[in-house]
């Protein structure tokens, strides 16, 4: 890999951040004069009073400096976002954003990770299959199946998978993330219920998300079957299943990579939504609680991290891609 | 041809070509049922939205119209919920609102991102290079998100306020499809010609560009109203929607706040939902349709 690309890369990165924040920093003060007292009077109007609150504005008044220069501000406040300091939350305070974000990010990241994970290898395999001449006639009966399933948003997903499986079946719980009053330990039993509980969240995203990559990796293996290499490696009498993986599909995975890396942000906010539907305690729920609340700082604060995460999650993708497609390293120099 | 056209049109002289070109739709659709289906979904929805207004009765959707949490019967086929409103009238008025929110968005958003997409595949040099950055940047932060922080900041949103918010972030997926479009179509012959010809960039955009791009931009327009519907229903299930508005998404949200799932109000969150999936559905049929269309090497591959 070059360094010219890493830079390039690592640049994009940052500047994503940099407008994110700016956006966070320009977007209540855009709206009115004064944004703590706009946000304190928003909170009055919907009956919404926390004890202390004078403590609650002075803490805000101190921290955002209103008074001083634009500039300042911008710099103060790009300062702290840069070390996850966005203060305290206003209906849990005086807790950290930081903190009650710290918290929530396990539960997503787990939840996320193993699912995008699940219906990329599922959805890359079906669909390689799919564009396989080979393979067998069931196979092609899935898209019927899996293509409406990706056309539904994950969340409306979920609800009918509660519904079905929860509330009318009762085989699995209608939310959560652990048993409710279970010891939170590392012990098996608990681990366990950790899993069975985030099976139909997981199910809601997989189901939706596996029908997109399946079809994208059949266009990739029909293109791929008329290349120079495949009717090579036909000649030279290699295996079918050595062709099909090592060849094929292998080939036609790698543009599946970058659309991994493109399509993390829309998967991300659309878990957001999930968590929602199924009560499970990671960013998606305290966002929708920070919503509720009308906790403006703790939106912003939520919604930064997971700005940063899909950068993130883009930037470590965009790095191995060149380990995986070596002709990329060698167009690059 | 010449004979054709250079006469006036006379009904003997028209009708054999209206006929044959007739045919000529009719064994396309035949060939690309995909984007029949499509089309088809999406007519019955657009006219039921249309016609509703006069069949159904519009008090029904105000609060305590009726008893509460009545199941689906003959009086109300799809229940009421636990404000008391008949949820087939509550259907009827909300899909036409999310369907408007949808074509308001994706068009305002088509328009931006077509203009930059051009921008972008067209021209080399700093312009160009300046517009991939703001798309690849604006790519990169998922645009739900800041939604929800605007939304969340304006809180009093209306469906036509809505859309607007979500057409200014809706629009770099269009930006990106066709700015690549342009890209590999800027190589072919026909654009070095027309400029040895005079004519400016601005003209080969508009004249040559553009309608060889029809079928892209269609597939574009539909990517952008599916992608605004799935913004706006994302932002009415977090309760961030026009409040006072019965749209799809809302009436999703207040179930969602009256625990419809657990309590077993079935009819409540499954009505809205499966005028949803059929809208979204038939959104996916058209534009899968229509990449057929524009890129033949897909068709009836497999």
């Amino acid at each position: 890999m070059s360094l010219g690309y890493l830079l390039r890369r690592v640049g994009m990165f940052l500047l994503v951040i940099w407008v994110a924040a700016s956006i966070n920093f320009v977007i209540p003060r855009l709206a009115r004069g004064d944004p703590i007292q706009a946000q304190f009077a928003q909170l009055e109007t919907l009956g919404i009073r926390t004890s202390g609150m004078d403590q609650v504005v002075a803490a805000y008044k101190k921290r955002l400096g209103l008074d001083r220069p634009i500039v300042e501000q911008y710099f103060s406040y790009l300062w702290n976002v840069a070390r996850f300091d966005f203060g305290p939350s206003i209906t849990y305070f005086p807790a950290e954003i930081g903190r009650l974000i710290v918290q929530r990010l396990p539960w997503t990241i787990g939840l996320l990770t193993a699912s995008t994970i699940i219906a990329f290898i599922v959805g890359n395999l079906l669909g390689a299959l799919l564009g396989w001449p080979g393979s067998s006639r069931w196979v092609k009966w899935l898209v019927p199946i899996l293509m409406p399933l990706s056309a539904i948003p994950y969340y409306l997903l979920g609800l009918i998978l509660i519904f079905t499986f929860a509330f009318t079946f009762k085989l699995f719980p209608l939310g959560g993330a652990y048993s409710t009053g279970a010891k939170i330990e590392l012990a098996p039993a608990f681990t366990l219920d950790i899993f069975y509980h985030s099976i139909l969240p997981a199910l809601s995203i997989v189901l939706s998300v596996t029908g997109f990559w399946m079809l994208g990796m059949r266009g990739m293996m029909v293109t791929n079957m008329g290349e120079d290499y495949m009717i090579m490696a036909e000649a030279k009498g290699l295996s079918p299943l050595r062709i099909f993986l090592r060849y094929a599909m292998r080939n036609a995975m790698l543009p599946q990579v970058t659309g991994l890396a493109l399509t993390f942000g829309g998967i991300i906010a659309g878990s957001v939504l999930v968590e929602v539907i199924f009560d499970y305690p990671g960013m998606g729920w305290i966002l929708w609680y920070a919503i509720r609340a009308n906790d403006y700082f703790l939106i912003q604060g939520i919604v930064f991290v997971l700005v940063v995460s899909v950068a993130l999650a883009m930037l470590v993708l965009d790095l191995l891609y060149p380990f995986v497609d070596r002709r990329i390293v060698y167009v690059r120099r | 041809m010449s004979a054709a056209s250079a006469a006036p049109a006379t009904t003997e002289s028209r009708s054999p070509e209206t006929w044959s070109r007739r045919r000529e739709w009719i064994s396309y659709g035949r060939r690309n049922p995909t984007l029949v289906a499509g089309l088809t979904i999406i007519t019955v929805i657009v006219v039921f939205g249309l016609l509703a207004p006069f069949i159904i009765d519009q008090d029904a959707t105000r609060t305590t119209a009726f008893s509460k949490d009545l199941p689906p019967s003959l009086d109300h086929p799809l229940g009421t919920d636990s404000f008391g409103r008949d949820m087939l009238a509550l259907i009827v008025v909300g899909t036409p609102q999310t369907v408007k929110i949808g074509l308001i968005a994706g068009f305002m958003a088509l328009i931006i991102g077509s203009a930059l997409g051009f921008i972008q595949g067209f021209y080399r040099g700093p312009i160009g290079t300046s517009v991939r950055g703001v798309t690849d940047v604006t790519l990169t932060i998922p645009a739900l998100l800041i939604l929800i922080t605007v939304a969340s900041q304006v809180r009093q949103v209306t469906v036509e306020s809505m859309a607007i918010i979500i057409a200014l972030l809706a629009w770099p997926g269009t930006t990106r499809a066709i700015g690549s479009q342009v890209l590999s179509m800027r190589e072919r012959a026909f654009v070095p010609i027309a400029r040895f010809n005079g004519m400016s960039g601005m003209e080969i955009i508009f004249k040559e560009l553009m309608p060889n791009m029809l079928p892209y931009l269609g597939a574009s327009f539909v990517a952008a109203v599916s992608t605004a519907i799935l913004f706006a229903i994302g932002l009415e299930v977090l309760g961030l929607g026009p409040q006072t508005t019965n749209t799809l998404g809302m009436t999703i949200y207040w179930s969602q706040l009256h625990s419809a799932v657990i309590r077993g109000l079935w009819w409540w969150w499954l009505s809205p939902m499966v005028v949803i999936v059929t809208l979204f559905i038939g959104l996916f049929l058209i534009s899968h349709g229509l990449d057929e269309l524009a890129n033949p090497r897909l068709r009836r591959r497999v």
